[in-house]
């Protein structure tokens, strides 16, 4: 028999003991990848939601929270923009392209986001990719509403559908705008962005919707149907958001400076790329405390595993002992263990690379649906790579302690064990 | 014992084991030490080591065998010192020229009987070459266990499942296997009754015959003397050190 058939064979003669050490280094492995995972799939998640968009502006606020309210759909703008600034700060020269977005609407949960056909065409995620049709098209009517890809698949719409949209953000069901009906004229393809989980709908839709509402409740004294509002000329008063495209990126800190200092309204400029960065170095000190927490795991199962091999010593003593007699040296016993310990942390690994791929698979749609974050499955990355060599490594050396202890025994035992 | 020849042998050219001069102490085990001034097996020779229990029997098995080493004194197999062989050297050499009889068997419970009679072809290859000779390692084995009464099923089942007369035949072709120059056996029979244990006997010595073997074996048991051309009794070879 070869060491390593010698090896498993042993490990199968007490299989209960090593399938339980196999399983806790397993659930280390699961942790410290899923952690990693998760961590990296967020920061790419979050990463992939925009492309292509030069500044971000709004209302005067902090850089990551403009970010997270108009990109991510995450917490509320603290205050408006108006349309007057809008329009003067799209005209400024470096600017291509400017694409207004209006928040503060729901529909059964689902943000609604007011903004123009342009939207379709200059919002693009993961690499440049532009947003494509599943089915439908773009509004061309004032009711017209565009759904993302989750919102059609949850609620059951397909095209020709009506929605009625809720005023307000909160997942409470609140007064509906239900005497301005929309029609669902296209959905969107999955992105894996919050896009996904938005409800499309024209600038001046949102102003339709509410021109008989004032500080949140409909008029009492001022009823406009819908057939009415299509006659009105709607002009929206004010944006949530400006999602800007630059003529050349190298005008990107000044046309930020431009708006950070224009005098008619406090408004911020954020370059999206940036402000990602202020955010991970916000989630920085959490991401090192949930490591070390995976790293401390990763130690206790390794801990558990030497216990183990060092519990079995005594009943294998018998077995080293006949190693020795019939020729296996010191070298070949202190080689048995570290193969063994080798072996249960190898398995270990493995079991917890497949357990992680496995959980990854069934909880995205979970953590997409109720997070809104979309995590990609990708093979291990090298530092994942790196971390499980290293474990393995350590397994290995761990085991040095009970071989080291193994071969001293079998010193002193000879040929004769009597336990 | 009436019947049995008891002899020293001090020393001859065509001895297998020579030792002389030896003093050995477990290390850490105060309280066990030995010595042997002189001692010696002749080839081919079926020697009976007789002693009571904890009269260091086992300890001069593993002495001989090149698992302890003494702290001082000589060892000498096959004409070979194993006192000045590293430990390495001194391993392959016991796989080699080495086969061993444990007194509980000592199989490895989780291998079928012919993967414990191949076993220690894993660690030495002139034994391996001498075993592979007529035909494969394993043939040889279910040769040997074939002969010893091993066969059919039972060649292939878990060792820990056969009985423990069975048990002692595979550890006795474990021994036997590629022929080594020396068997040595601790207390080979103690677990058999007295009809099993002579059978086993005539078995063993009809294989070590063949084999061309020397075989050692010790026991407290004074009535397998008959067995044996040359009985020993251990307190005239080991003399107990003085406590420090």
């Amino acid at each position: 028999m070869t060491l390593i058939r010698l090896a498993i064979r042993s490990l199968g003669n007490r299989w209960l003991t090593a399938l339980l050490t196999v399983l806790a280094i397993a659930v280390s492995v699961v942790l410290l990848l899923g952690v990693e995972k998760v961590r990296t799939g967020a920061k790419s998640s979050f990463a992939n939601t925009i492309s292509g968009t030069d500044l971000i502006i709004g209302a005067r606020s902090g850089g990551v929270q403009l970010l997270l309210y108009s990109v991510f759909r995450i917490g509320n703008a603290t205050n408006n923009m108006t349309w007057r600034s809008y329009q003067a700060i799209s005209e400024h020269p470096e600017i291509a392209w400017t694409v207004p977005l209006s928040l503060g609407d729901n529909h059964h949960g689902f943000r609604v986001l007011g903004t123009q056909p342009g939207y379709f065409v200059r919002y693009k995620y993961r690499r440049n990719q532009t947003l494509k049709f599943n089915s439908g098209k773009p509004f061309s009517d004032l009711f017209d509403a565009v759904l993302g890809a989750d919102v059609a698949a949850e609620l059951g719409y397909k095209v020709g559908d009506p929605i009625i949209v809720a005023h307000g953000i909160g997942k409470i069901r609140t007064a509906e705008h239900d005497d301005k009906p929309f029609r669902v004229s296209g959905v969107l393809a999955k992105t894996g962005t919050p896009v996904d989980r938005t409800v499309h709908v024209g600038l001046e839709a949102i102003e339709a919707i509410h021109i008989d509402w004032r500080s949140g409740r409909r008029r009492q004294d001022l009823s406009v149907t819908a057939d009415d509002v299509r006659k009105m000329k709607l002009k929206p008063k004010a944006v949530t958001a400006v999602m800007v495209g630059l003529k050349s990126r190298l005008s990107a800190f000044k046309v930020q400076r431009y708006v950070n200092t224009y005098r008619s309204e406090p408004l911020s400029a954020i370059l999206p790329g940036a402000t990602l960065y202020e955010l991970w170095a916000l989630i920085e000190t959490a991401e090192t405390a949930l490591s070390i927490v995976s790293l401390m795991v990763v130690v206790t199962a390794i801990l558990g595993m030497i216990t183990m091999i060092l519990a079995t010593l005594n009943e294998r003593r018998r077995e080293i002992a006949i190693l020795r007699s019939v020729g296996a040296g010191p070298r070949t016993v202190i080689g048995l263990l570290l193969l063994e310990a080798g072996i249960l942390t190898f398995a270990g690994v493995i079991t917890g690379v497949l357990t992680t791929y496995a959980l990854l698979y069934s909880v995205r749609p979970v953590v997409d649906k109720v997070y809104g974050l979309y995590l990609e499955i990708t093979p291990p990355s090298s530092f994942e790579l790196l971390a499980l060599g290293m474990i393995v490594i350590g397994g290995v050396i761990a085991g040095l302690f009970p071989a080291l202890r193994a071969y001293k025994r079998s010193l002193t035992d000879g040929m004769t064990v009597r336990n | 014992m009436a019947e049995a020849k008891t002899s020293r042998n001090d020393g001859t050219a065509s001895d297998i084991v020579k030792m002389s001069d030896l003093r050995f102490a477990w290390p850490g085990v105060r309280k066990f030490q030995i010595s042997i001034d002189e001692f010696a097996l002749a080839t081919r020779s079926r020697t009976l080591l007789l002693g009571p229990s904890g009269s260091g029997k086992s300890t001069l098995l593993s002495l001989l065998c090149g698992i302890a080493t003494p702290q001082s004194g000589r060892i000498e197999l096959l004409g070979t010192e194993i006192t000045c062989l590293g430990n390495a050297a001194r391993d392959r050499f016991r796989a080699e020229h080495i086969g061993v009889i444990f007194q509980m068997f000592n199989l490895l419970p989780y291998g079928s009987p012919v993967d414990n009679v191949i076993l220690p072809l894993s660690f030495a290859a002139e034994r391996r070459k001498r075993a592979q000779a007529c035909h494969n390692a394993r043939t040889e084995a279910k040769r040997i266990l074939c002969d010893l009464g091993i066969e059919g099923d039972l060649l292939n089942g878990a060792a820990c499942e056969l009985s423990v007369g069975q048990q002692q035949r595979v550890a006795a072709a474990r021994a036997l296997i590629g022929s080594p120059e020396l068997i040595v056996a601790d207390e080979p029979t103690s677990a058999l009754d007295k009809v099993r244990e002579g059978s086993f006997l005539d078995l063993l010595f009809a294989q070590v015959e063949a084999a061309g073997s020397t075989l050692i074996v010790v026991s407290h048991d004074q009535t397998l003397a008959p067995h044996f051309d040359q009985v020993l009794l251990l307190n005239e070879i080991v003399r107990p050190e003085p406590q420090p």
